[in-house]
């Protein structure tokens, strides 16, 4: 699928670029990127370094385990299967604080954690389970409590109080997140994976609602 | 932070030499998604250069104006997804040319809240772990994403009074 996107991308590019006349500066973009990517590499390197050291402290601390037990029922809902005080659930927890907060710095690092021990426990490692899906679909909808940045620069462009986008931008979040999970558990549990011979007999129905979910789509 | 290293130090946890084991297995990560992230930055790149999002947001404004979302804050949905720093600059004009307290103004706010870089989201986290099939990730996704333009504009609306 990223596969298809990343090629659309990019042909999409030179395509628009040809027609609208600005070849050299798709051109340019396209040596400029690979800069650009090392660039932010290095600025995310300090901060994954940063709290993947602090993530091992609170560990060992048993702070980590002590928030996964309270969290644990919420855990149970979105991932069922997971053991809810593993150390999977542990970087997801982390992950999901740091996004409430709206440290997206600190997001990254503990979700490429919590995605390393998900392929772990991967009965078909390469292919995304559906705990990877649901836990990225949940990085992707984003829910934030506070939006500072959004904030800081409505106040610079005069808004008269920055916050008050804040009741909207709960209710919006929160209603896609949700809609984002249940189409991930949805089309989770209608592609059952096909694995052994034994299943071919799920696998045919698979194929049948693959059929007409395509069509209600 | 405080409470993570007291709680460290209070469990006589050796926080140094754990915080730089941590530290090592972040900057490996970092390695490890340094080609997804290249890709991914060329092609936003690419994208933005090329005037694309322009035909595109041409194309999409009769149909957003149909769901009641304000055609101005259309660019700034298309590229909410590839770019956050993107997205953010287009914030900002958005602001400059309409004002912050606007509809439009406030439909984009709501808008750059509460969606996230979906695409650069998918890539670096499947890429550090080196998973190619992504399944009905995108899908998902994309639907929460649609999800957010149609709502931030209906959000803004009964909340705020337009």
């Amino acid at each position: 699928m990223l596969n298809g996107l990343w090629a659309g991308i990019l042909l999409a590019s030179l395509l628009a670029g040809a027609a609208t006349g600005r070849l050299d500066q798709v051109t340019n973009a396209l040596l400029a990127g690979g800069g650009e990517a090392i660039e932010l590499a290095l600025t995310l390197g300090g901060a994954m370094c940063l709290w993947g050291g602090l993530m091992r402290v609170a560990e060992k601390g048993g702070l980590t385990a002590l928030f996964a037990r309270g969290m644990a029922p919420v855990m149970r809902l979105l991932f069922p299967g997971l053991d809810p005080s593993g150390p999977a659930c542990r970087a997801i927890l982390m992950n999901m604080a740091a996004n409430l907060l709206g440290l997206g710095n600190a997001a990254t690092p503990f979700g490429l954690k919590a995605m390393a021990e998900l392929e772990k426990e991967n009965p078909r490692p390469g292919t995304a389970s559906n705990h990877m899906v649901v836990f990225v679909v949940l990085n992707t909808a984003s829910i934030q409590l506070l939006p500072t940045t959004v904030a800081t620069l409505r106040l610079r462009y005069g808004a008269a109080s920055p916050f008050d986008i804040l009741p909207a931008v709960w209710l919006t979040s929160l209603a896609c997140a949700a809609v984002a999970v249940t189409t991930a558990k949805i089309l989770g549990s209608a592609s059952a994976l096909p694995r052994r011979p034994a299943e071919r007999g799920r696998s045919r129905r698979k194929r049948a609602s693959g059929r007409s979910g395509g069509r209600a789509a | 932070m405080a409470a993570i290293l007291a709680a460290g130090v209070i469990k006589r946890v050796p926080v140094f030499d754990e915080f730089t084991a941590g530290a090592a297995d972040g900057l490996r990560t970092c390695v490890r998604i340094l080609p997804s992230l290249v890709a991914l930055l060329t092609a936003v790149a690419m994208l933005r250069a090329s005037g694309a999002l322009e035909l595109l947001t041409a194309a999409a404004a009769p149909l957003a104006q149909k769901l009641g979302f304000p055609p101005e804050v259309v660019p700034l949905a298309l590229l909410r997804p590839v770019s956050g720093s993107g997205s953010l600059a287009m914030l900002e004009n958005v602001y400059a040319t309409y004002g912050a307290d606007t509809l439009i103004g406030r439909v984009a706010s709501v808008l750059q809240s509460s969606t996230e870089t979906t695409f650069y989201t998918i890539a670096v986290y499947y890429g550090a772990v080196g998973v190619k099939r992504t399944r009905h990730t995108l899908a998902a996704a994309a639907s929460g994403d649609l999800c957010g333009i149609v709502l931030s504009a209906l959000a803004v609306r009964l909340l705020m009074g337009g």
